[in-house]
């Protein structure tokens, strides 16, 4: 072999343990998941032994009213979860963007959430909202009012589940933003006063629009992570009570075990897949726009 | 269009006093330049008579109203940043209304306002695009637009030229002095440029750190410069500063110091008295040396040929001098020549104090 063929393969050659590894790791386990979803698996049976059904897994989950619930359910939590952090993480960034005394610190409690356990975030809400000696419900009372079924009634559990999921996720969208923020030219900032802007004119003119490619990005980021939510709401809920907090997720969870149907279970994940897969694909696209556009704009400015 | 007076002004960063005690008056209509060293507090005074500082202490009055705790949009001005400031997500067009869409001016007004100020300034091409596919001096013209369409009372310009290169800043100083002579408003100018100062200005303030050195008109500051640092300032290549002492001999009062005596012209002599006998600074503008025979013998240490003129760097009694002469032909270092010095264009400082005698 001559040196530089050698010397050209050597790049690939030290790629080559990560790709073995992200080979196995993921690219194997996809194709198993594909594979099952095309199966009558039961967990007590090999892969092996399973009969194959083709697409009726597919078929099946369609015209399943629980599994359209969930879908529902995981639309409408991503939706709204997603909006409501991103307002209030965008506006506590608006907020806290200025120097005064203690604001570090300040800055670093509000981004503490997001550092706990989902699990352990789970389980906190859930003595939160526990209906006899949770602090929410025992606050309520010592004031006069009725307790709330945080999480025995439907649609306060659905709400129960959102506030944790904000509380929890807020913080991400409020770092990115501030950092977004504070790195917005000043300048231009100061010539938006200087041009008569009040403080709104300036976030909805300048600051925002200035903002918008970090907050796009954020928000794809989130609703990625927000179809995927498991561990918070099943200590909280496991989805319950009836389908009302049942998240596509849960609803895997709950096939492949509770209902040991293997197959069916694989085919919600790789549904599940497919639209985390537009989401990121929409994601790559946009950020490859922007290189583009800034590219061209280079090239504009050379010319100029 | 009111004139501005800075009274008692006053700035601290915490602990830190930038600027003590500023008091300046501009003219109505008047084009000052506030010129210094970096940290001298130029930008800062700007910024605080934009309102974008706050003021510790004292007044800025426009006309008879004291602005000084008012907000930037209500104190009538508009302002040119050095990194230009534009919107990046805006357009040209954009970039230059969008102060009059603010102020919810009607839309075929801010059309025509907008197409007339492009016009002046050259932009009407490029009022579709945004600032990053523009060239600097493009961008600098845009900034330009953008405070001209405002009609604003004052004009505020922050070191606005010195993002551009060299021949770009000539050609947009000239354009900004046009400028100002037909709009005829307030306008103040910082830069550290003491040629943008002198070009523009009608009157300039020199600063030092956070102290006004010296205002006056550009030849006020070069002719009579109050002390040594607007003199060295002030004036290119700099004033050459030599340690001397006066001397008074047959009755003619002289600056004389290690191989040079220059006599004074005759009506110094009265308010010069007190420093006879005194060490004094003696300034020389390198454009006051003339060559001619009984001059002072200097010689040539390094000769900067620059056309019309050279610049030589030689040497007077173990001091650097730097003289200007205008030349032929280039003047090869090495020779030795001898120049005279007028004794009515010399300057004299105080060399504690450093304040022109």
């Amino acid at each position: 072999m001559s040196t530089a063929r050698a010397n050209r393969l050597t790049p690939y050659l030290f790629l080559a343990p990560a790709g073995i590894v992200l080979l196995v790791a993921l690219f194997y386990p996809i194709c198993y998941m594909i594979y099952a979803s095309f199966l009558d698996w039961n967990p007590s049976q090999r892969i092996g032994e399973a009969d194959f059904v083709g697409i009726r897994n597919y078929t099946k989950l369609f015209s399943d009213d629980a599994f359209r619930e969930s879908m529902w359910v995981t639309l409408k939590f991503a939706a709204i979860v997603v909006t409501l952090e991103m307002v209030i993480g965008v506006g506590l960034a608006m907020l806290l963007d200025r120097n005064i005394r203690g604001m570090s610190l300040l800055r670093t409690l509000f981004i503490l959430p997001m550092m706990i356990a989902p699990i352990v975030v789970g389980l906190m809400w859930r003595y939160m909202y526990h209906p006899t000696v949770g602090i929410f419900n025992q606050t309520l009372e010592s004031w006069g009012f009725a307790p709330i079924p945080w999480l025995s009634d439907g649609g306060w559990a659905f709400t129960s589940v959102i506030i944790a999921d904000v509380w929890q996720w807020t913080p991400f969208i409020f770092i990115l933003s501030l950092a977004a923020l504070q790195s917005l030219p000043s300048s231009a900032i100061e010539a938006s006063k200087i041009d008569g802007a009040t403080g709104w004119q300036q976030i909805i003119y300048i600051k925002l629009p200035l903002m918008l490619p970090v907050l796009i990005v954020t928000l794809l980021l989130r609703l990625i992570d927000s179809f995927k939510v498991l561990e918070v709401i099943l200590v909280m809920t496991n989805g319950g009570p009836g389908l009302s907090t049942e998240i596509l997720s849960i609803r895997i969870n709950r096939t492949a075990s509770e209902f040991r149907e293997l197959g069916e279970a694989a085919a919600m994940s790789n549904l599940l897949l497919i639209v985390l897969l537009i989401l990121t694909f929409a994601m790559f696209i946009y950020n490859k726009a922007q290189e583009i556009r800034a590219e061209r704009m280079r090239a504009a400015e050379e010319e100029a | 269009m009111p004139e501005i007076r800075l009274q008692h002004l006053r700035k601290d960063y915490g602990a830190l006093t930038v600027i003590e005690d500023l008091n300046l008056e501009m003219a109505d209509g008047e084009f000052t330049v506030l010129v210094g060293p970096s940290g001298c507090g130029k930008s800062t005074t700007l910024r605080m008579i934009a309102g974008l500082e706050s003021v510790t202490d004292g007044q800025i009055m426009i006309g008879d109203r004291d602005v000084s705790q008012l907000e930037p949009k209500e104190r009538d001005l508009a302002m040119v940043f050095q990194d230009y400031a534009l919107y990046p997500h805006m357009n040209v067009a954009k970039n230059m209304s969008f102060a009059l869409r603010l102020a919810r001016m009607n839309k075929s007004d801010i059309e025509k306002r907008v197409k007339e100020v492009a016009e002046t300034l050259d932009l009407t091409a490029y009022l579709d695009r945004k600032p990053a596919e523009l060239s600097g001096g493009q961008r600098q013209r845009v900034a330009m637009g953008r405070a001209l369409v405002r009609d604003a009372g004052t004009f505020l310009f922050d070191e606005p030229l010195s993002n551009l290169d060299a021949k770009l800043r000539g050609q947009m100083r000239a354009e900004l002095a046009l400028m100002s002579q037909r709009i005829k408003k307030n306008m103040i100018y910082v830069t550290h440029d003491q040629v943008e100062a002198m070009t523009l200005g009608d009157k300039i303030v020199v600063m030092k750190f956070g102290e006004i050195m010296q205002a006056g008109t550009p030849e006020e500051l070069y002719r009579n410069p109050a002390n040594k640092f607007v003199a060295g300032f002030i004036g290119s290549p700099t004033m050459n500063f030599l340690d001397a002492e006066l001397s008074e001999e047959n009755g003619v009062l002289q600056a004389r110091g290690a191989g040079f005596a220059i006599p004074l012209a005759e009506d110094r002599k009265a308010r010069l008295q007190a420093h006879k006998d005194r060490k004094i600074t003696l300034g020389i503008r390198p454009s006051s040396f003339a060559e001619g025979s009984g001059g002072i013998s200097m010689p040539v240490i390094l000769s900067e040929y620059i056309g019309a003129q050279s610049v030589l760097i030689s040497e007077l009694g173990g001091q650097q001098v730097a003289i200007e002469v205008n030349t032929v032909a280039p003047i090869r270092a090495g020779e030795s020549r001898e120049f005279t010095v007028q004794g009515d264009e010399v300057h004299l400082f105080d060399p504690q104090s450093e304040a022109a005698l």
